[in-house]
């Protein structure tokens, strides 16, 4: 029998890899390694989970083993994947060595963790996977109130849905505004005035420089000397790409695992997808880009060599309190922000120096264009010229 | 603005997180959608079949 094409990762990444190429090639062996406990669930829906009535396990759409079946492959749960062996073509993990045909990494991002002073800093938590988010549910009781290190996209959504479930939230960024590494000065505003209506507590400019246990909870201290007490701290400051298994193996990283248009890194057999990947440059950690390369990999792995090609995206945020969605520069290009006539809510459109779209920030009955709008903005990435 | 309306009832939605578009004409036969369910006609506990978010995520969609 053939050697199996191995996938490292069971978030949207790696799900919609082993989906699409079972679409693709009915009888080929496939292995799915992760080193959670392989339930099957939707992240986006991790920042609205309280508004749905959803806790983890009711977040949870299927075990491994269903999901298993339902792509017709090997799913090996709570199993770390210790190294790759580019030359054998082979990984060691908790289940022993196994020999592939070609390998997928889709082991996603890790949140930053920026050490604070204090006692507390151990307890500070972070939500990036079904099981984080179960920790955070069992911390959670409620109407008490939480911390939240970061206001940017992650950040800003935990917070709506925690308010309007009737929590007490604190917001700290270092930023003047929410969200300011993706949407312009003007929309911040609107969004920081939308969170503080709903009873968010603001802290803009400020970092946390301490974390102190203190009487059943915690006291946060800011840079500028203002200190206050809390039940509960999350950390929403950023993500960082899982390069650590590739670099290790030799390949190729920067930011995230370094992959040209067909996913692929600097070994023929070895791909990366995801959170953890930097495609021609981009790293795009959303769910639309993922659904694009998922596809584009799936043909190249069936043995169609398929470059990924990325339109512009439109990405949702999650903040009922001022409904927002974005298409992001995503070159680093220097924007201007130029407003534009709707009927409901707010558009600003992003033009690079030479004048050309490149942006897009919707909001209120204005995101209903988003789709549409995203189609003036020139591809992120190809297609092939 | 008609064809919004009439989108509502029989045309095509389009998922707002990662761009599943529901065609009535095609279902979601995976998930027990037939063939020429609009999309208001699909319950509650639907999710998305590509992203796994719920109905209140899509969109009418204008091709």
């Amino acid at each position: 029998m053939s050697a199996p094409l191995v996938i490292i990762g069971t978030g949207q990444a790696g799900t919609t890899v082993a989906r699409e190429f079972r679409k693709l090639d009915p009888s080929s062996p496939v292995i799915l390694i992760t080193s959670d406990d392989g339930r099957i669930y939707s992240k986006p829906l991790l920042s609205n989970a309280l508004a749905m009535g959803k806790d983890a396990d009711a977040l949870a759409m299927m075990p491994a083993e269903q999901f298993a079946g339902q792509v017709d492959a090997q799913v090996h749960a709570n199993t770390r994947v210790q190294s790759i062996d580019l030359q054998a073509r082979t990984i060691r993990s908790d289940a022993g060595e196994t020999t592939y045909r070609q390998l997928v990494l889709a082991v996603g991002a890790n949140q930053i963790r920026i050490p604070t002073e204090g006692d507390a800093n151990d307890d500070i938590l972070t939500v990036n996977s079904l099981m984080d988010y179960a920790v955070f549910r069992e911390r959670l009781t409620f109407g008490m109130h939480v911390t939240i290190l970061g206001a940017g996209l992650i950040g800003s959504e935990f917070a709506n849905d925690l308010l309007a479930s009737r929590y007490q939230v604190s917001l700290i960024d270092p930023a003047p505004y929410p969200m300011s590494r993706f949407v312009p000065e003007e929309i911040g505003r609107d969004l920081q005035d939308a969170l503080s209506g709903i009873g968010a507590i603001m802290h803009l400019g400020r970092t946390a420089k301490a974390a102190w246990h203190d009487n059943d909870g915690y006291r946060v201290e800011l840079d500028d000397g203002e200190s206050f007490s809390t039940n509960l701290i999350l950390s929403a400051v950023g993500l960082k790409p899982g390069v650590d298994l590739a670099a290790a193996a030799g390949v190729k990283t920067n930011r995230g695992i370094v992959v040209d248009k067909f996913l692929r890194t600097s070994d023929p057999n070895l791909f990366a997808i995801g959170d953890c990947a930097e495609v021609e440059g981009l790293v795009l950690p959303f769910i639309m880009p993922i659904m694009h390369a998922g596809r584009a990999l799936a043909k190249t792995l069936a043995g169609q060599e398929t470059p990924l090609v990325y339109p512009a995206m439109p990405v949702t945020v999650k903040t009922p309190c001022l409904p927002l969605v974005s298409a992001p520069a995503v070159h680093g290009e220097q924007i201007s922000w130029k407003p534009e006539a709707v009927d409901d809510g707010k558009k600003l459109a992003g033009y690079d120096e030479a004048n050309l779209l490149r942006a897009l920030t919707l909001t209120g009955g204005a995101t209903k264009q988003a789709f549409a709008a995203c189609r003036d903005i020139p591809y992120w990435l190809g297609p092939v010229s | 603005m008609d064809s919004v309306e009439t989108n509502k009832t029989a045309g095509k939605w389009i998922c707002r997180i990662c761009g599943h578009i529901y065609d009535p004409a095609e279902g979601d036969p995976d998930s027990g959608i037939a063939p020429g369910t609009a999309f208001s006609e699909i319950p509650d506990t639907w999710y998305c079949p590509d992203c796994g978010v719920t109905k209140d995520d899509f969109e009418p969609f204008d091709d």
